[in-house]
Order: structure tokens, then C-alpha cells, then sequence
């Protein structure tokens, strides 16, 4: 097992999270229970979308005290790879582990489209060159509205930390932010769910790419690569 | 007390349950003197409170269907054709919901339920639990939940009430259904004055499954044990299925506490703590879900259906509330419970589930010999009745019908009645009709749903079906499922109006690639007790069920909703048909909307001058009347076995039926896809038509617009003129953005595709946004 995905009570993107890294991309992944300890040969943690225990009192932040979060905090420290999707980003958000935190939509509704995001250049994986100009990702949130204070806002965008914006906001975030990292380059979070644009039948393909940049290091380990299903 | 009083249960510490069983409070339960007198017989004494509620929410309409028993039985429930895909697995009636087989030993359990009154009162909570106690009657099955959709029904949305009601259900669905993780494909919504103060909202869920995982909903096996598991049980929805059995008036806000409170999170825990338990072989016996009727229920049903005796203690049942009552823990509808009767001996591998998850499952009682559902409470007996008695020998009705008289008007009525739309008139005709918020885009609507989830979503909503891939059972097959029922039908012509709901749910299936397996319908009706309600009801549910047997497409589940009244009087007939579909290969699922310019496009079927009922009656002249269109079964079924061909030979690139506005509204729709595609449509002479109105609004059945690409378009008029379908040249699409229509070279419209589209795209998004200022 290679690719951790984290099932919170509450997470429901754990299995679409599994099957795109498994399934499509051939690379072994499995659902680890919240209250069970993250496997020693854990080499990239995904931290699903869905509504972590209801979402009750702020998006993550129950999540935040479960046991396994301690073991991906111990992780991310030592520069292991961790992708938050959706409300795994919240979740990584209210760990402290990546800057900022989401609030509810402007619009004050839930959103789900196939939205466009524009590429920025980050770091040597996350970049127009290897992801394109331009992305189609599917969204599904209420609240993924990025808000930080001015000194982070700054410290984001001169460390080069955003990774996708919006074009076209669809909740009000700041800078259109879509997508971060932290300035180790090892965590990243974006509201938008690559995992549901890897096969011919999804609307797009476009989140391979993006999968394929964050496991990259893992990819070119892998013996055996499936091609798209 | 009565002379029966000997026979009595003994005094009970709790004063409710020694109260007199008046005449005034029998009458407040809804049971007529001659139902109670049928009690006492089943007796042999007076009932308690308890036992009186118990009867009453078992014998409602809701649980019981007395008025309507005898009609269902003429829906078919299995298929003719034993040789075919999609036999019955589970018949209707059996289980929770029913199954059908998909092959390579799956099978897909799915069914629809009404939660109307509920919505009508507490828009947001009676719409999230009409979602969650659909979603429990699939996984109760032993069904991972992959699909849902709804049917909606509102007033007229230029009115403020309704738009918070509109609102208010949307949200609701959104809250629970995202939270579950299970795409919501959207569905169908109508906006009719008839719905005002009376909303409809049917919500459907549609689950995967082994052949071998089918979950029984009996009680078997003397000494296994009863488990309760889920969250305690509270006051909330007090007898709602008895209130679901009433006719709403201006005091039904005051029924608050029958509408429930529900909690998706914990539905969620539930859903995925039951399917873990359900894999462990051999551990459950029996499980079935708390939903109308609550404890009550999924005791005495489980116990009848295993032919057994149940047991249970109160005391044991998690509460959280405190110093409930017997009568109010029988008849709670507290969201996200289930039943579950273990095999003996084998508790522990329940409860380490359960704790895993983090709920309550505690043991309250156990499978007896004999047929007895025996209730406990404080150390005494508070009910103890003959489990059959309230699920097998609720009294059944026959009632009395009368064809109302406006339906024999709308069968004389004739289209010389009407004077024929000038040319001028055409464009802004058009544009009222896209506008309508029937016909307008729902967006709003879908955008608030999580239709993606479980990677399984193949086209948007608001194409003519949902589908959504078998991803998650590893097949590359997909489902696809289409509501229909246009009430204008139905309310001038009830037994046509339930065929053409039947008919044009399998025609959106077809168009969209997809072969059409079985049936689940939501009867939403006025008080069957009026003579021209049960007249309607009775008429719908005979066209449904011979277009069922013609087709071979049976009934595996539904629910029925009366008393759907308010103010001005009965709701329109609405009877909801909901139906299945499978397409084997990716490449035959099939779009409304076309991709690209040079595309022919061709009417499927011909051009009869039919105009009455239909949209543009309304938006034109205000009216609801007219004769309903002609049904031909054979002819539909003609079309719709070509199409599913033509699309199998990957001849189809895009098809819309045409429904609610006619050729003009179906040819706009198919247009609004992509940016600058727009039309050229030239009808010949050579086609007989008498009238404009007819021509372009007539909402006439059996006919569908698809797109061929030019190449192709001589073998399909000529596989179309072999099997004897009328094909009618239409035109092409091109790149101009503009729908171009002339007639016998008389051009009628030149609209720019953008600005009907902003038409049809932004009417809901106007009217709500009104709401907000």
C-alpha cells in the first residue's frame, strides 16, 4: 500500500479517491479508518472530500482531533506528500497544516459544475508546463470560500503557494484562490476534485494531470502503470 | 369501560393508557366505527391509547393503502418475457423496496416515496427526510445507494409563499442528499396553480447489489435477538403517517410536531455501518428500517412477515427525551433508526460495528413463537396484538367514482375553438414558453446538487435521463432513470394523461440510449373518498397498468399519497412514474443537446393537429383545457425499439423528445449546448398540417428530433421508412447561433439561439432572486 486515504465518519469521496489512484492509475492505495494508525509504508496521504463528521461546527474542525491526525502531521513533518481534497482541504486548513481557512459561498448555496481553473506556476510539478494553461475540475462545496489575512494572502502569492484560481469565481474566494500548498512544497489542498476527472466517463480527464503531479515521485517508482480505463 | 373491559390489560402506572377510549378519540385517530368495531372483534376487548394508535397509523393509507390495495393489484409485477434482462428479483410489496436483476449477478433495488404534507409545512426537514427515508428503504435491501432523484411539484412561482416552499425543498434535498454522498441526477419539476398550498416532493433512490446480498425484512428464528440501532427516539413526527393520511388545512401548521428533524450525517454512519454489518455472512436475519409509523411499523411487519411473534421492552430503547410515554415511543418518527434481527449467539459481532461507528445499537426484545407483537413498558404490557391483525387485515375499500364533468368537456372540446397563431405571434410565443418555469432550465435547481459524487455521473442533469455508471460495481454498464407526469394530462384526461406519463418516461430513456427495464410510481392524489378524486385515481392507475402490460415493463414498488388537498380543492391527478434503464456501452449514451454544426436533423413520427391540454394553452390564453393527444402504444413502441437501434449502430448523435411545449421549445433545447450552434429548419409542403399553433406548439406524442450525421442520413430514412416510422426531413445545424425556421419557404422565426437561451436559463434564477430583495 502506497496511497493513504483517510475515511473520516462523514467522508464521501473515499472511495472515488481510491479508485482513480488505484483503479486508473494503477498505484496500490487504501482507506485507512480514522481512529487506526497511518501505515508505516504510507509514501502519500490523501485526505478526501465529503462531510467529516457532518460538517457540524466548522467544516474540519472536529476532524482536525481525530487519532490519525497526529500520524499525518508526524508525516507532513518529516515531508511526506499530503493532498486535502475538498474537505480534506478544510481539514488540512483547521490542522494548522496548510495556511487559511474556508467559509461558507457568497452566494450562500452549494455549488456543483465543472469549473475552470487557471494553472499557476508553484514549483517544479505543479506548473502550466506540466498541467496546461487551464483546467476543467469539477467542484461540489458550500463552503469554499478562501479566506486569509493580508500577510498570508501576500506570503501566498509571493512564495508562489497558489497552485489553481478560479476563472469565474464561483463562491467568493479571495484572489480566486481554487488551490494551495505550503511553503515546504510537501501539502497541498484545492476545493476542486481532480479524483472525478480521470476516466472516459467522467465529463473530462483533466484531473489526471493534477493526480500525476502530486504522486509523481510515487508514479516513476511504480513498476506497473495501468493506462486510462 | 365496555363489557369487554374483563379481557383488559391490567392497570398501567402511566395514566395515558388508562384513558377511556371515547368516541371523539377514535374519530381523532382517523378510524371509523366500522374499522373499530373490527378491532374489537380482532381483540376480543377495548384497545388501550397505545393499541389505538398502533391501529392507527398501521391501518392509515400511508402504511396500508385501503384505498387503493385492490387498484394496485392490476399492475403487473414481474415480466411477461422470463428470457429477458431485468427479471423481478423482489415483487412490489415485498420487502422495502423492490429489486430488479442488471446482470452478471447484480441487481438494482430502487423505489420512490412521497414526503408532501411534511414539505408542505416544514419545507427544508420534510423534503432532507423524504430523502432520508428513501435512502433507508434502498440500504435496508442491501443496496450500496448510488443514484437519486426527485419529482417536484410547486404553485405558481410568481408567488412569494412558493417560492420559500420551492426553496425551502430544494435546499432541504441538497442539505441531506450531498451530505450522504450519493449523486442526486435532479429530476423533474412542474409549477401548477393546482399545487399551491399542496406541494409534491417524491424523492428516489436507486442502489447496487449482489443477487446473494438481498436483505429480508422478517423476523425468523425463535430466541434471536431484536436490536434497535441509531440514535435515540424523541417526540419529533408523532404519527406522521396518520397525519399523511388527512387532508392539509390552514390548522395543519400546527401538526409541526408530525414533521420530522432529520440528520444526514448520522444517516451516513448508519448507511455504512448496516452495509458493513450486512457483509458479515450470515450474522443478520431480518432488518428493516424505522420510517412511517416508526417502531410500530418495523416490529409488527417484520414479525408478520416471518410468521413469528416479537417481543419488546420500551424501557430498552434508547430515548432522548425523557418521560415519553409507551404511546409516543410506538409512534415516533425519529429519522435514521433501523431494525435489525441478528442470528443468536452472534450479538457481539453486531454491537463491534456499531461501536466502531459510534452509534447506539441496543438489544430490545427478541423473536417469540406465535403470532403476537407484544410491547413492554415499565413492567408491564402496554400492547399486545396479533402482528397480522394490523399488517394483513387492514380493511381494504372499495369507493365509490364519478367521472367529473370537466373531463367530458375536455373530451368534446375542439382546437376550432382557438383561433390559429399569426406568424408575428410565433417568436414571443416561443420565448414565453421557454420561460415558463416548467419548461426552463433547472439549473438553479441541479447546481445545488452533488450529481458527480461515487464517479459515476455521465451526463449532466436536465438531458432527457440521469445516468450514472455502474463504477462502483466495477462494470462498465450505466443506469438510467427518467420521472415523468405532466398533471394537465392527467387532470383532463386521467387514464390517457397516466399513459402518456408512462410512455414518455420510456421515450426519455430510449433517447437517451437506454432500454427500459421496470417501474416505481408515486400516486399523488386527492381525498379518495369524493367520488371524482377515487374517479381519477381509479383511471390513472388502469392506463398505467395496461401500458405497463404492453410494454412488459412491470411495477416493482411505489407509494401512494392521498389526501393532497388545500383550500381550493384536490391537487391535480399526478401519478409519478419513475422508470429504470440500462445501457451496456459507453458510447450509446446519448445526449438532448447536439455538439456540433452539419448535423441533420429529423422528426421521428408525424404531425397531427392536436393542441389541446398543452403548454402553450397556458401561456397563450391562460387555460387548462382541451382534448389530451392521442397515445398509440404500438406506435410508441415502434419508434422507441428503432431509436435504442439507431443508437446501438452509433447512428444517433443527439435526440430530444419532444413534451412540454412542442418542436419549437425541443429544437431550442437541443441547441442550447454549445455556443453559436444554431438551426435551419425548413418543413415542406408536402407535410399535411393544418394549423401553426399545432405545427410548432402541439405537444402531440410518439415523436422525437434527432440529429444524424450526413453521411449516415440515407440509411436512416431508409431503416426508418422500413420498420413504417414517419420520418420528416427537418434541416441541419450550422454555425450561426440562430434557430431559422420557415414553412412552405414562409419564414416564420430567425432567433438568436443566446437570446432564447438567456430565456430559458435565467427565468428560475429571476424569480428567485426576487424572492431575496
Amino acid at each position: 500500500m502506497k496511497v493513504a486515504i483517510i475515511q473520516f465518519p462523514g467522508s464521501n469521496c473515499d472511495w472515488d479517491s481510491e479508485h482513480a489512484v488505484k483503479d486508473v492509475l494503477g498505484i496500490s492505495a487504501r482507506r485507512i479508518w480514522h481512529k487506526d494508525p497511518l501505515p508505516g509504508e504510507t509514501e502519500a496521504v490523501i485526505v478526501p472530500g465529503g462531510f467529516s463528521f457532518g460538517d457540524y461546527l466548522r467544516c474540519g474542525a472536529i476532524a482536525r482531533f481525530s487519532p490519525i491526525m497526529n500520524d499525518v502531521k508526524e508525516f507532513s513533518d518529516k515531508g511526506g506528500q499530503v493532498l486535502g481534497i475538498c474537505n480534506g482541504f478544510q481539514i488540512l486548513c483547521e490542522s494548522g497544516l496548510l495556511p487559511g481557512a474556508l467559509i461558507r459561498n457568497d452566494c450562500l448555496d452549494f455549488r456543483c459544475l465543472n469549473q475552470p481553473l487557471i494553472v499557476e506556476d508553484s514549483n517544479e510539478r505543479f506548473n502550466k508546463n506540466s498541467l496546461g494553461e487551464s483546467l476543467v475540475l469539477p467542484i461540489a462545496h458550500g463552503e469554499g470560500n478562501f479566506r486569509a489575512n493580508e500577510s498570508i494572502l501576500s506570503s501566498l502569492e509571493e512564495n508562489g503557494q497558489i497552485l489553481l484560481r478560479y476563472s469565474g469565481n464561483p463562491n467568493g474566494s479571495m484572489n480566486d484562490i481554487a488551490g494551495i500548498r505550503n511553503l515546504a512544497g510537501n501539502v497541498y489542498g484545492m476545493m476542486p476534485h481532480p479524483e472525478r476527472a480521470v476516466g472516459a466517463h467522467h465529463p473530462c480527464l483533466d484531473g489526471l494531470p493534477v493526480l500525476n503531479a502530486f504522486l509523481g515521485p510515487i508514479i516513476q517508482s511504480s513498476p506497473s502503470v495501468v493506462s486510462v480505463s | 369501560m365496555s363489557e369487554a373491559s374483563h379481557k383488559s390489560l391490567p392497570p398501567n402506572p402511566d395514566p395515558i393508557l388508562n384513558v377511556e377510549i371515547t368516541k371523539e378519540l377514535i374519530s381523532q385517530h382517523g378510524i371509523l366505527p366500522e374499522e373499530y368495531q373490527q378491532i374489537l372483534e380482532i381483540l376480543g376487548r377495548e384497545p388501550n391509547l397505545t393499541e389505538l394508535g398502533i391501529f392507527s397509523v398501521m391501518w392509515s393509507e400511508h402504511c396500508a393503502y385501503k384505498n387503493t390495495r385492490k387498484l394496485l393489484r392490476l399492475f403487473p409485477t414481474e415480466k411477461k418475457d422470463k428470457g429477458a434482462i431485468g427479471q423481478v428479483l423482489v415483487k412490489a410489496g415485498e420487502e422495502n423496496a423492490g429489486v430488479i436483476d442488471v446482470g452478471d449477478g447484480w441487481g438494482v433495488a430502487f423505489k420512490i416515496e412521497s414526503h408532501n404534507h411534511p414539505s408542505a409545512i416544514e419545507p427544508f426537514e420534510g423534503a432532507a427526510t423524504g430523502v432520508g427515508g428513501i435512502v433507508r428503504d434502498i440500504f435496508t435491501m442491501g443496496a450500496r445507494p448510488i443514484l437519486l432523484t426527485n419529482s417536484l411539484r410547486f404553485g405558481n412561482l410568481d408567488d412569494s409563499h412558493v417560492k420559500r416552499l420551492f426553496r425551502g425543498v430544494v435546499s432541504g434535498i441538497s442539505h441531506y442528499g450531498n451530505c450522504l454522498g450519493i449523486p442526486n441526477m435532479g429530476g423533474d419539476i412542474y409549477f401548477d396553480e393546482c399545487y399551491e398550498g399542496n406541494p409534491l416532493v417524491n424523492a428516489l433512490c436507486a442502489g447496487i447489489l449482489r443477487h446473494e446480498d438481498i436483505q429480508k425484512g422478517a423476523a425468523t428464528g425463535v430466541g434471536n435477538p431484536v436490536y434497535y440501532v441509531g440514535p435515540g427516539t424523541g417526540r419529533d413526527g408523532l404519527g406522521g403517517a396518520s397525519f399523511a393520511s388527512r387532508e392539509l388545512t390552514e390548522e395543519s401548521a400546527e401538526d409541526r410536531p408530525a414533521v420530522q428533524k432529520g440528520d444526514p450525517f448520522m444517516e451516513k454512519l448508519l448507511l455504512e455501518a448496516c452495509l458493513e454489518m450486512m457483509a458479515i455472512p450470515g450474522l443478520v436475519v431480518g432488518i428493516q428500517d424505522m420510517g412511517a409509523a416508526g417502531l410500530t411499523c418495523s416490529t409488527c411487519e417484520t414479525a408478520s412477515r416471518g410468521d413469528s411473534g416479537i417481543e419488546i421492552d420500551l424501557d430498552l430503547v434508547p430515548q432522548r427525551e425523557t418521560g415519553m410515554n409507551s404511546y409516543e415511543i410506538m409512534l415516533s418518527e425519529s429519522q435514521e433508526r433501523m431494525l435489525v434481527i441478528v442470528q443468536k449467539g452472534r450479538e457481539r459481532e453486531l454491537e463491534e460495528v456499531f461501536e466502531k461507528w459510534d452509534l447506539h445499537a441496543a438489544q430490545i426484545g427478541e423473536v417469540k413463537n406465535g403470532d403476537r407483537m407484544v410491547v413492554r413498558h415499565k413492567g408491564v404490557i402496554v400492547a399486545d396484538l396479533p402482528a397480522k391483525s394490523l399488517t394483513d387485515e387492514a380493511p381494504v375499500y372499495d369507493q365509490p367514482a364519478s367521472e367529473p364533468a370537466h373531463v367530458a368537456e375536455a373530451r368534446n372540446w375542439s382546437i376550432e375553438s382557438i383561433e390559429d397563431i399569426s406568424i408575428e405571434q410565433v417568436e414571443d410565443a416561443l420565448k414565453n414558453l421557454l420561460s415558463h418555469p416548467t419548461i426552463a432550465s433547472k439549473r438553479w435547481v441541479w447546481q445545488q446538487y452533488d450529481h458527480m459524487v461515487m464517479s459515476g455521473c455521465k451526463i449532466e442533469p436536465g438531458s432527457d435521463a440521469g445516468v450514472v455508471r455502474l463504477s462502483i460495481a466495477g462494470i462498465d454498464k450505466y443506469l438510467a432513470i427518467a420521472n415523468d407526469c405532466n398533471n394537465r394530462f392527467c387532470q383532463l384526461d386521467p387514464y390517457k394523461g397516466a399513459q402518456i406519463a408512462f410512455v414518455e418516461c420510456m421515450r426519455n430513456l430510449a433517447c437517451s440510449g437506454a432500454k427500459a427495464l421496470a417501474v416505481t410510481d408515486n400516486l399523488n392524489f386527492g381525498n379518495p373518498n369524493k367520488p371524482e378524486a377515487y374517479y381519477m385515481l381509479r383511471e390513472c392507475v388502469k392506463g398505467l397498468a395496461d401500458a405497463c402490460a404492453f410494454f412488459d415493463v412491470p411495477v416493482v414498488g411505489g407509494n401512494v399519497s392521498l389526501y393532497n388537498e388545500h383550500g381550493e380543492g384536490a391537487i391535480d391527478p399526478t401519478p409519478v412514474v419513475s422508470m429504470v434503464g440500462l445501457i451496456d456501452r459507453q458510447e450509446q449514451v446519448t445526449r438532448s443537446q447536439v455538439k456540433k454544426e452539419g448535423l441533420e436533423l429529423f422528426l421521428l413520427g408525424g404531425w397531427p393537429s392536436e393542441l389541446g391540454a398543452s403548454y402553450f394553452m397556458q401561456t397563450q390564453f391562460g387555460k387548462k383545457e382541451g382534448s389530451v393527444p392521442t397515445v398509440d402504444l404500438e406506435s410508441e413502441k415502434k419508434l422507441q425499439e428503432f431509436l435504442i437501434s439507431q443508437i446501438e449502430a452509433g447512428k444517433i448523435k443527439a435526440a430530444h423528445d419532444l413534451s412540454e411545449g412542442g418542436l419549437l421549445v425541443c429544437l431550442s433545447e437541443m441547441l442550447f449546448g454549445e455556443k453559436h450552434i444554431g438551426a435551419e429548419i425548413s418543413i415542406a409542403s408536402e407535410n399535411s398540417f393544418e394549423r401553426f399553433d399545432a405545427l410548432l406548439f402541439g405537444e402531440s406524442q410518439g415523436r422525437v428530433v434527432v440529429a444524424v450525421d450526413p453521411f449516415d442520413s440515407n440509411d436512416f430514412i431508409s431503416s426508418a421508412k422500413s420498420v413504417g416510422l414517419s420520418i420528416n426531413p427537418l434541416g441541419q445545424t450550422v454555425y450561426s447561433g440562430k434557430l431559422q425556421v420557415q414553412v412552405n419557404n414562409q419564414k416564420i422565426i430567425s432567433s438568436s439561439v443566446e437570446e432564447l437561451r438567456s430565456k430559458w436559463e435565467d427565468s428560475i434564477p429571476q424569480h428567485m432572486e426576487a424572492l431575496n430583495k
